[in-house]
């Protein structure tokens, strides 16, 4: 095979091939970090490419096969994740000026978990700045460019994983979800992305954005893929108290089981309004497929979804105002430098290091938490929660998942919407609710729009990534694999 | 003295650390006094991504101190963000229990001038320490940060404003720390700052039910320098008050070399910590299983174990004071009487060769508990020896302080020392005769009643017997050989 047509492979087809010795890791890593070179000038999904690493890697994997110790589906695969998973021994800048030229001195939980399955890292993903965005233009490094069409957002934050994925720079990704942040870029992108169940994959060495928010979750270009990475970093860790006790499952055993008998719950709320008609086109023959396959579909409610931005954006803000404290300048990352004292060591350091949404997050949050507002804001935010989890509940009375758009229109220019940051916050009005509530969500590609794709989301019920999973791969094989985006090779 | 036309309103907060070998979330080691920065890891310097893990230990400590006091012990705990930006503060906030915390109520009782009173607590919470600023380090003009304290696991107690007096406020201070050596969750030790307290005082016009406007005073790292400070914050506010200027709410500084309070920050610039439910931890449960293992584990606390001493075994106040006061000089006192046998004379003697020489000793040496190698056993075997005449006095007390130091078995050091005491009539009857006989003419003063010199005559003979006469057969031989004459009689 060439070296384009490995990185056109999905990971289990990879994974498949070098089972069989038909490839080794270190032609796999070699062709996408060639790929990497070749595409990512126009792309931008990489701020760090570790070549020399990887390569040692991939030769590691291919010793460890030739002995026969390889040790599952991810041994050998080149894999790479969003800047904001630390990486022992590599730069971590969450996408902001302010870690510029921070070397962790540990690697995260997932990062570990990937590693120690014998995937191969290629190096560290773009995303707006601290995960704050959903677009990507919020990189204080560069925009990242969607694959689709390059003068569009690839969507965020995790824009960079999703990019990668799409312009076939490696086999599979891992982003973080706080508001939709894995599922907007996989509908952007025309890949599969999956927020886990808040406490399903450890947060320990993600850099926190909003900690009861924050999920870390892979992305793939099929479901197998997904569900392939889920199970490697997946399940318990005790460095992470809010990480389940409960362990992981094995999610691509019932991958192929079919949508038969399925119960979609369709939420009211989430149609019509801002949803773009093209959009829900693709949707409801999404919907009407699955009850081809056998599902039935339930009209359910979700009334309080409406509260939902309004109550993420209090929580978000004021959780980050805390979390963003400790870059202060003092024992890492940037440092301004001539200033005199403490208060300007601080300030200069902040003014210079965040940029324009981390301030503004910073802004909102601190005010949410101060006297006076606290009671007002945050503890209504927390309720509306509340609220919003019981919706679910009872929905789930009733239906398996919950299906409906990731978000109310395909990938939007760059430019086109950083004008106005309410505007941009609604690319997220689908997605938050599932954050809020702690439920698995996941996107899936359903088709085109204007020949840019879009997702179709599922949630389902607290852990159960398995069904979610097997409802998309459902869907995935009924729709074929999807067309691979075309804007990089006609101006290669 | 207008001082005496105010009630002093005071109430303390301390924060004492806990003894846990491992920080309150994270591996790392709690030993005071290493090298600066070298017990940190991610977690307890902040960086990025690291997340708390709560030290189950802190819970179980924290549950058996409120016991102790009388707490209501909280089902459900939570702890929060407490926000605010200082270099020894890592994250740019501490974690801390704010709303919700571990323990409510409670109280402890303090005697002062023989009056028992009841201080009532407000609270108990778990939190994290901050590191500490280190200003002289200043190689190239700057200053440093030392990580090590950050995240050890403290106790805030927090009591009602209950105290009425500096010598009050001390007592409880006192009363506290007992119990939490008692405990053996701190070790009280004020100087080093691992004991540490804050007070809350106010004054008001005798007779007036509203409190006055309260400073709260920081910085006093010893019982005398909590009496001093208070003593003069409250006059201070007094002299405010007759003056009729107002008393600010403000946070002051202690200074214990001028003896006075300095205001440190006003309440207009007091901090809003943005208190927030920490979002990285779950809330705290204490089940009754937990509950039932803790009360079990309890130990006699220190009121009770002075009730014990005084009612039972007959010891005055003032030692069985001194004895709680340290739990491990208790617990030493009840091992070597168990050891030693016996009743409430038995016990007396303990009790003031505990007092005595193993405070002493403890006190010059400033070793803790664990590094003593005399144990109650051989305080026991000491005292033994000492009362079957073997040693005297003073050969007891030179064998205690070399079992101290070096321990060892007391029988053998008693023959290799050369501590035995003489009681043997003919080796004190032939130093009697030669010190008379090679002393007539102070004998013959003696005998003639112009000056009693039986004691210059003890002397001798014990200096002739290397000090190891004992001293009762030397005595009565003595009386023996100077003749029917008693001294004294002539006069
Ligand atoms: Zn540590």
């Amino acid at each position: 095979m060439s070296a384009g047509e490995l990185t056109g492979l999905s990971l289990q087809a990879a994974s498949a091939r070098l089972a069989a010795g038909q490839v080794s890791s270190r032609q796999l890593t070699e062709a996408c970090l060639a790929r990497v070179a070749a595409t990512d000038g126009r792309v931008g999904a990489f701020l760090t490419v570790t070549g020399e690493r990887a390569l040692a890697a991939a030769d590691a994997s291919d010793a460890r096969r030739a002995s026969g110790r390889a040790s599952g589906p991810l041994d050998g695969i080149p894999v790479a994740v969003k800047d904001l998973f630390l990486t022992r021994g590599v730069a971590t800048t969450a996408g902001s000026r302010i870690l510029e030229g921070f070397i962790p001195p540990y690697d995260g939980t997932a990062v570990a978990r990937l590693q120690a399955a014998g995937a191969v890292l290629l190096g560290k993903l773009n995303l707006d700045e601290f995960a704050m965005g959903s677009s990507n233009e919020h990189s204080a490094y560069k925009p990242c460019h969607n694959p689709w069409d390059l003068s569009r957002t690839p969507g965020g934050s995790s824009g960079g994983s999703a990019a990668a994925l799409a312009a076939r720079q490696c086999f599979g990704t891992l982003g973080t979800d706080t508001g939709g942040s894995i599922r907007l870029p996989a509908s952007f992108c025309g890949v599969v992305g999956l927020k886990p169940t808040y406490g399903r994959v450890s947060r320990y060495g993600v850099i926190a954005f909003a900690s009861s928010l924050d999920q870390p979750g892979p992305l793939g270009r099929t479901t197998w893929d997904v569900a392939a990475l889920l199970s490697a970093i997946a399940g318990p860790d005790p460095h992470d108290p809010t990480c389940a006790a409960r362990p992981a499952d094995d999610y691509l055993s019932a991958l192929e089981n079919g949508a038969r008998g399925l119960r979609i719950g369709v939420p009211r709320e989430w149609f019509g309004g801002g949803l773009q008609p093209e959009v829900e086109a693709r949707v409801r023959e999404a919907l009407a497929t699955y009850q081809r396959l056998g599902a039935t579909l339930v009209e359910i409610s979700l009334p309080h979804s409406r509260y939902g931005i309004g109550a993420y954006y209090l929580i978000a803000t004021a959780e980050a105002s805390a979390n963003l404290a400790r870059y202060d300048g003092v024992r890492f990352g940037l440092r301004a430098p001539g200033v005199r004292g403490l208060k300007e060591l601080y300030a200069e350091s902040r003014e210079q290091g965040f940029g324009a949404e981390p301030k503004r997050r910073i802004m909102l949050g601190t005010y949410a938490l101060s006297a006076g507002y606290y009671q007002a804001d945050y503890l209504r935010a927390q309720q509306v929660r509340t609220l919003i989890r019981r919706d679910f509940d009872a929905a789930f009375t009733r239906c398996d998942v919950v299906a409906g758009p990731v978000a109310p229109w395909p990938a939007f220019k760059l430019g086109e919407k950083t004008g106005d940051p309410l505007q941009m916050y609604l690319a997220d009005i689908f997605t938050i609710t599932c954050n809020l509530a702690a439920l698995p969500g996941l996107s899936v590609p359903c088709g085109l729009a204007g020949g840019l794709p879009v997702g179709l989301q599922l949630v389902g019920r607290p852990f159960d990534e398995a069904t979610l999973l097997t409802a998309a791969r459902a869907l995935e094989r009924e729709l074929g694999p999807p067309p691979a985006p075309t804007a990089l090779e006609a101006k290669a | 003295m207008p001082v005496a036309d105010f009630e002093v309103v005071l109430g303390l907060e301390v924060h004492a650390q806990l003894l846990t070998r491992t920080k309150i979330f994270c591996g790392c080691s709690t030993a005071f006094g290493a090298e600066p920065n070298s017990q940190v890891c991610p977690i307890c310097l902040g960086m990025p991504g690291v997340l708390p893990a709560l030290n189950a230990q802190v819970v179980e400590w924290a549950v058996k101190t409120g016991l102790a006091l009388g707490c209501a012990v909280q089902p459900v705990s939570v702890f929060s963000r407490k926000n605010y930006f200082y270099p020894d503060l890592p994250k740019g906030y501490q974690i801390s229990q704010f709303e919700l915390p571990i323990c409510l109520g409670g109280g402890l009782t303090i005697t002062v001038d023989g009056q028992e009173k009841l201080i009532r607590l407000t609270r108990i919470h778990m939190e994290e320490d901050a590191g500490k600023n280190l200003h002289e380090l200043a190689a190239d003009g700057g200053s440093g940060v030392d990580l090590n304290r950050a995240g050890v696991p403290l106790l805030e107690i927090v009591s009602e404003p209950d105290l009425r007096s500096a010598d009050e406020a001390v007592e409880y201070l006192k009363a506290l720390r007992a119990i939490l050596l008692a405990l053996g969750v701190n070790d009280g030790n004020l100087e080093e700052g691992s004991f540490r307290c804050d007070a809350n005082v106010s004054v008001m016009r005798r007779g007036a039910t509203e409190y006055g406007t309260r400073a709260e005073i920081k910085n006093m790292n010893s019982f005398r320098f909590l009496k001093q400070a208070v003593d003069f914050e409250v006059r201070r506010q007094v002299a405010l008050v007759e003056a009729g200027e107002p008393v600010v709410q403000e946070t002051r500084l202690y200074d214990p070399v001028r003896g006075e309070t300095r205001s440190m920050r006003s309440k207009e610039e007091a901090h809003d910590y943005r208190y927030f439910p920490e979002p990285d931890l779950p809330p705290v449960r204490v089940d009754e299983a937990l509950l039932a293992r803790v009360r079990a584990s309890l130990p006699e606390l220190p009121r009770a174990r002075a009730a014990r001493y005084q009612q039972v075994l007959g010891l005055p106040a003032q030692d069985a004071g001194v004895l709680v006061g340290d739990g491990a000089l208790a617990d030493f006192f009840d091992a070597a009487l168990a050891a030693r046998g016996g009743g409430a004379e038995a016990a007396r003697k303990v009790a003031n060769w505990t007092i005595g020489e193993l405070s002493r000793l403890m006190n010059e040496t400033g070793l803790p508990p664990p590094a003593w190698k005399l144990t109650p056993a051989g305080l026991a075997e000491v005292l033994a020896l000492l009362d079957a005449g073997t040693v005297s006095g003073a050969g007891a007390k030179a064998l205690v302080e070399e079992l101290f130091r070096a321990g060892g078995d007391p029988g053998a050091l008693v023959k290799s020392r050369g501590l035995a005491q003489v009681s043997d009539q003919g080796a004190i009857e032939a130093a009697v005769d030669a010190v008379l006989a090679a002393s007539p003419a102070d004998l013959e003063r003696h005998r003639s009643g112009k000056k009693d010199l039986t004691g210059f005559f003890v002397g001798q003979v014990m200096k002739a017997l290397k000090g190891q006469g004992n001293p009762g057969v030397v005595n009565a031989l003595l009386k023996k050989k100077l003749g029917g004459l008693p001294p004294g009689e002539g006069r």
